[in-house]
């Protein structure tokens, strides 16, 4: 069977790609150019890790030593509307982006799944450490968590339907990191000991909020930091520079009772940042949209556990689709730094149930 | 089987020329500076390529500076030719806006230096028209530098008209042959032109060695300083199994050209009427009536190029886009662009070139192939845009 590997040069998708060749698969390992790196006079841009230049040549590299065609795809154009001026447009309205996820449903498993029927194959794999099933008794395609449970990456697929998930492979969800790069070495992949990103890849020098400033439609504004009752504490540049939950950057003085203060909501409208002690943060409930349900929309209260954050512990909760799209989460207990723009996952046990943005 | 119709990029070595390059590299070790028996047997096979090559172009052996390939004799041209003229107040450079890269980026380097720079457009022919050089070049343009034939398109252009222009400003004319020599006759002298540039690699020779043709008496520059090899035109010690490669790969193109140039273009037209006939939605890009004759460039409606490359290879057939930026993807043709086609047209275009190892056969298989291949990928474009619609 053909296919294709989207081979971002880092560890895991080269691994991805070696285990899917050594099984005889028919490996096609194709790249994407997500930004203009052609620069001035051929020059490279400063851009961050993830998809710079020496990446394409990373995969090159592995492809070669695989012995599989490799290509790069310029998506430039669809990354930029797909997935950047998401990014830019969440940041100015207070919610806080998750741009990997927008790219994987929007992307990888959209634009380059096409790409890759065109050029005949049958499934797209990636280096995500998850597992996709078919349940034999509903005939569903069932997303888990990798079983590396420090590298799961199933909260970033909640939104793959099941179109998607059927053409989906994940060769790596059934290894821990370290078998994946123990592999990569015996097979002596040139990436093997190739660190793992960490930032967001196209944001130059982990600095969102001046990427943000400079794209913003209309600009980024100042704003007061004020607390909950609505009184002035201080200024700020703009409430892009925020996230739910931030402790650090304020610049306040320490609050009368000396208690650290977070930042409790974002408020766009006003240009308001709302700070507050740890408390405030908490909540017992929210409410998502664009939900996606992978084992089916369930007709009642569904028993779950949910996860709010990439490497945040799933809480026990209930949650109830409410129609078009939306559900609502009750927490057994409290959380705190509920945020919007983030995903909220549905596990039952490895299995991802379905999950949606946090509104 | 693989297929490879992608010779303007680059072509096989011919077998004598494999032979020649294996040998050379085994027994002339000596550096032809040298004056003892070595450096002695090296400068003679130097100098018997450099008759080869001048004899392809019709040319003086003295009056051919060897280098590295194309871009460093479009460079040494350009870059040597200014230099030299500074002094003399000219300070402005002639381009046709679809010159190879060598010559487009050399200019624009040039032109952050302080020299003034003009590009010549050019219509949907692919042709430069030469009226609109006229009215580009002035008293105080130091060279005019038009390709010979265009590597994306095949159109061959009107040198000789475009040099008398260029003389009768007091201008050098420089043309960047590469695309060329080999294929069709080139006379330096019937061209008019006082420099040209070609490449070993593009007729079935190594790479690694290309020439410049300089007119005796032009003013030039070295670019590349040192010893005192080629005359003082360009220092480094001489690559010899290249070049006597390129000297044996010149010959061989000379021997053959008027019966293979023949043979070429009736590949070329039956590839190009096959494609026509059996791929709706398909139209040549630029004059048919003057190209080279391995050479033709394909729009296909609806279909990414870059896709389509891609398919092809996946079904062991090599063609190309125009041409191909650092990392490897495609960027939209600027050459075509500057011929005034549509951003659609620019991205679903498709180069074939072909030369001394095509067949009929391979010919006729990619007619074959590329029907279904084709119709696939429009199917799965008007999926996506389906779905788009429907997903608002």
């Amino acid at each position: 069977m053909r296919i294709v590997v989207a081979m971002s040069g880092g560890v895991d998708s080269s691994v991805a790609a070696a285990l899917l060749a050594e099984q005889g698969h028919d490996v096609v390992g194709l790249s994407m150019q997500l930004y203009d790196a052609s620069g001035d006079a051929g020059g490279e841009r400063a851009f961050g890790s993830c998809c710079s230049l020496d990446d394409l040549h990373d995969a090159r590299r592995v492809a070669a030593v695989l012995r599989i065609p490799h290509y790069i795809l310029n998506f430039e154009r669809q990354f930029d509307e797909q997935v950047v001026s998401n990014f830019v447009r969440e940041y100015a309205a207070g919610r806080t982006p998750l741009p990997c996820a927008r790219c994987n449903s929007d992307l990888k498993f959209a634009t380059l799944a096409v790409r890759a029927r065109g050029f005949g194959a049958e499934a797209v794999a990636t280096g995500h450490y998850a597992r996709v099933e078919r349940d034999a008794a509903t005939g569903r395609y069932l997303l888990k968590r990798g079983v590396d449970a420090s590298k799961d990456q199933a909260y970033f697929l909640f939104s793959l339907t099941q179109d998607q998930l059927a053409g989906a492979v994940f060769p790596i969800g059934g290894r821990p990191k370290e078998a994946v790069r123990e592999y990569a070495r015996l097979h002596r992949l040139p990436v093997a000991d190739k660190p793992d990103s960490q930032e967001i890849c196209f944001i130059p020098d982990d600095d969102y909020a001046t990427f943000v400033g400079e794209r913003a439609a209309g600009g980024v504004a100042a704003g007061a930091i004020v607390d909950e009752s609505g009184r002035v504490l201080g200024r700020h540049s703009g409430i892009h520079r925020f996230t739910v939950g931030q402790r650090k950057g304020l610049g306040l003085s320490a609050s009368p009772t000396g208690a650290p203060q977070y930042v409790i909501a974002l408020k766009p409208v006003d240009g308001q940042v709302v700070v507050g002690p740890k408390a405030s943060l908490e909540r017992t409930a929210l409410s998502a949209s664009g939900v996606n349900w992978i084992v089916g929309e369930p007709t009642g209260p569904m028993r779950v556990a949910a996860q709010i954050r990439h490497r945040h512990p799933a809480a026990p909760s209930t949650v109830r689709a409410t129609g078009d799209g939306r559900a609502e989460v009750l927490f057994d207990a409290p959380q705190v730094a509920v945020t919007p723009g983030q995903a909220v996952v549905f596990y039952d046990g490895d299995i991802v149930a379905g999950g949606g943005w946090i509104d | 089987m693989r297929i490879y119709l992608d010779y303007n990029a680059t072509t096989p070595l011919a077998p004598e020329v494999v032979d020649a390059v294996v040998s050379t590299t085994r027994e002339l070790f000596g550096n032809a500076s040298s004056v003892h028996h070595f450096g002695q047997q090296a400068k003679g096979a130097i100098d018997d390529a450099r008759a080869a090559v001048a004899a392809l172009l019709a040319a003086n052996p003295f009056e051919i500076v060897f280098t590295s390939g194309g871009t460093e004799a479009d460079n040494l041209a350009i870059r040597g030719a200014a230099e030299a003229l500074e002094a003399t107040g000219r300070r402005h450079l002639v381009a046709s806006a679809i010159e190879h890269e060598a010559v487009l980026n050399t200019l624009k380097a040039l032109a952050r230096r302080g020299w003034r720079t003009t590009l010549v457009p050019v219509g949907q022919t692919g042709i430069v028209e030469p009226g609109r050089v006229r009215e580009a070049v002035g008293d105080d343009t130091a060279l005019v530098s038009v390709m010979h034939a265009n590597n994306e398109i095949g159109t061959i252009q009107p040198i000789a008209e475009i040099a008398a222009i260029a003389h009768e400003r007091g201008a050098l004319m420089h043309t960047d042959a590469v695309q060329t020599v080999g294929k069709i006759p080139v006379d330096v002298k019937a061209l008019g032109v006082d420099l040209l540039a070609c490449s070993a690699h593009k007729l079935n020779g190594p790479k690694g060695a290309g020439a410049l043709w300089v007119k005796s008496g032009t003013r030039m520059q070295p670019i590349l300083t040192g010893g005192k090899h080629e005359r003082n035109r360009r220092a480094g010690t001489e690559n010899i199994p290249a070049l006597v490669g390129f000297g044996v790969a010149a010959r061989l193109a000379a021997a053959k050209m008027p019966a293979e140039a023949a043979r070429v273009g009736a590949l070329r037209d039956r590839l190009e009427e096959g494609i026509l006939r059996q791929v709706p939605g398909t139209v040549v890009n630029g004059a048919r009536e003057s190209r080279v004759p391995n050479t033709t460039n394909i729009s296909f409606e609806r279909v990414e190029a870059e896709s389509l490359l891609i398919a092809l290879d996946l079904q062991g057939i090599a063609v190309s886009t125009g041409s191909a930026c650092s990392s490897g993807t495609l960027e939209p043709s600027h050459v075509l662009r500057a011929m005034g086609f549509s951003a659609h047209r620019t991205q679903t275009s498709l180069r074939f070139s072909l030369g001394l190892f095509s067949t009929e056969a391979e010919v006729d298989r990619v007619i074959e192939v590329l029907p279904a291949i084709v119709e696939k990928l429009r199917g799965l474009t008007k999926k996506t845009r389906q779905a788009a619609a429907i997903n608002g």
